[in-house]
């Protein structure tokens, strides 16, 4: 599936990932205009980043992070390291990505 | 009550169903770092999420923590935020805006190696402040910037 996009980009020994999740990301707070009913929440919950076997960064989230959700973190690495990113939501969706360090 | 109660338990259907997934090995990486309190994201108050998400509230306004946020939101369901700090062994950076329902927001657990820096987009229903709390060497720090908000990005 393709519903991350991440780029990963080492300079100078620091490793910049930047990703871009697709979610709908709802707080739970939102109505359906046309029925009155409240749109149930459906957020990402947990963002793990692992680089070469080691977690390096981990996002606790709340419904509160926009729609489509855009991160980016520094960590410590080399070139041709492999970054894996996966995030696991509210109802128990889930997915993950895999890339090299350019 | 009812949805509510559904609602619950489908949480702790999912929240299960997580543990099995640690149990079973698939999650290890996950245990090196500290869990976070998830109960910080039902708290009502900036003091409230605080005490849940670190078990206090005590902390201190720091210098060395940049927080990059647009005075003016345009759109307040996407709202660019940036963290950067130079203070030595980051282990959490975390983001409340003080009148959101739920003031917390996010909240990013650091490794060893790991920069003090994080960007991100959050949701502001209405203008106020954007805090950074920033947890290094068992201490809390903050940083607080006001951002206008011409269009909530919460409810509606």
């Amino acid at each position: 599936m393709a519903s991350i996009k991440i780029r990963a980009k080492n300079k100078g020994g620091v490793t910049t990932v930047k990703a871009l999740m697709s979610h709908p990301m709802e707080t739970g707070l939102r109505k359906n205009k046309k029925t009155g009913e409240m749109i149930p929440a459906h957020h990402i919950t947990e963002v793990v980043a692992i680089i070469e076997g080691k977690t390096v960064f981990t996002a606790n989230w709340s419904g509160a992070v926009s729609k489509n959700p855009y991160l980016s973190f520094k960590a410590d690495g080399a070139k041709g390291d492999k970054v894996k990113l996966s995030w696991i939501d509210n109802k128990g969706g889930s997915d993950s990505i895999e890339k090299t360090v350019k | 009550m009812n949805i509510k109660r559904r609602i619950m338990l489908k949480k702790t259907l999912v929240g299960s169903a997580i543990a099995v997934a640690a149990g079973a090995g698939l999650l290890a990486p996950r245990a090196v770092l500290a869990a976070f309190p998830v109960e910080a994201f039902k708290a009502k108050s900036v003091d409230e999420a605080m005490k849940a998400a670190f078990g206090s509230n005590d902390s201190s306004e720091s210098s060395d923590i940049t927080l990059k946020a647009p005075d003016i939101a345009e759109n307040g369901a996407v709202v660019p935020i940036t963290i950067t700090t130079s203070l030595k062994d980051v282990e959490s950076i975390s983001i409340i805006s003080a009148k959101n329902s739920s003031p917390m927001i996010a909240s990013h657990q650091l490794s060893e190696g790991t920069k003090g820096y994080v960007s991100t987009r959050i949701k502001m229903g209405k203008s106020s402040d954007v805090i950074a709390v920033v947890k290094a060497g068992g201490k809390l720090y903050t940083s607080k910037k006001e951002v206008k908000v011409t269009i909530g990005g919460c409810g509606g």
